[in-house]
């Protein structure tokens, strides 16, 4: 999946991925798509919530060794 | 779409429950809820400057508050603090896992707009005023204040 921005969250955990992807995301424009790079398994379910509260898009969850990669299209 | 809300009662003046309360309170104002923080007394303890003067306290007030000195930085564990060291160790496995420290997770509520709220009952009877507090203290309220925000909240926690 091809994302605009990309996020490095490795070595983070809750809640700094998710205040930093808000942030992130706060900076885009509508319809970019930011990449989350994460080892923190919580992600794979803090995401879809946050997506969820915030009214963005959760296009899909990428695992490739041990890293997470979300992508979230800003809405 | 109407912006949803969440209060904390920090009742607690802790280093770990401080922490549990902002990681919560950080997390809602990431995902767009607006969040107040309701500080009440041991929980000022977390939002005071850790002064030792006595300003207007009375006697017995300034030994109490010698004994609960405050400031964020002076925050001890609720459990295993073992004189600090326990604090201590808990720092250095913070540290090594990237997770904020106290004052960072403040910083970084404030940023977000969290709004602070010191309970002016708790004040009064250790006998503090709003010079105590540090800047990032928004309101000096009571209870009343705290109930109205609440009863339009979906989240209320009393940490």
């Amino acid at each position: 999946m091809k994302a605009d921005e990309t996020l490095d969250c490795i070595g983070l955990y809750c809640p700094m991925p998710i205040v930093k992807t808000a942030k992130a995301i706060e900076k885009m424009k509508p319809g970019e798509v930011l990449e989350v790079v994460s080892d923190d398994r919580g992600i794979k379910s803090d995401m879809p919530a946050w997506c969820e509260k915030t009214g963005n898009e959760l296009l899909g969850i990428e695992e490739v060794d041990d890293e997470i990669r979300v992508f979230v299209r800003k809405r | 779409m109407e912006k949803e809300s969440m209060t904390i009662v920090v009742f607690s003046g802790e280093m770990d429950k401080a922490l549990a309360a902002f990681t919560l309170a950080n997390t809602a104002a990431a995902m767009g809820i607006d969040v107040t923080m309701f500080f009440t007394f041991w929980g000022l303890g977390i939002i005071k400057k850790g002064s030792l003067s006595r300003g207007s306290k009375s006697m017995l007030q300034w030994l109490m508050s010698i004994m609960r000195r405050g400031g964020a930085e002076n925050l001890k564990l609720s459990q295993m603090n073992m004189a600090g060291i326990g604090k201590k160790a808990m720092k250095i496995l913070m540290k090594k896992y990237n997770m904020p420290s106290i004052l960072e997770a403040m910083a970084l509520a404030k940023e977000q707009g969290v709004r602070f709220v010191a309970c002016t009952t708790s004040m009064a009877l250790m006998g503090l005023t709003e010079d105590d507090f540090t800047e990032t203290v928004d309101e000096f309220a009571g209870a009343a204040t705290y109930l109205g925000e609440a009863s339009k909240s979906k989240i209320n926690l009393f940490i």
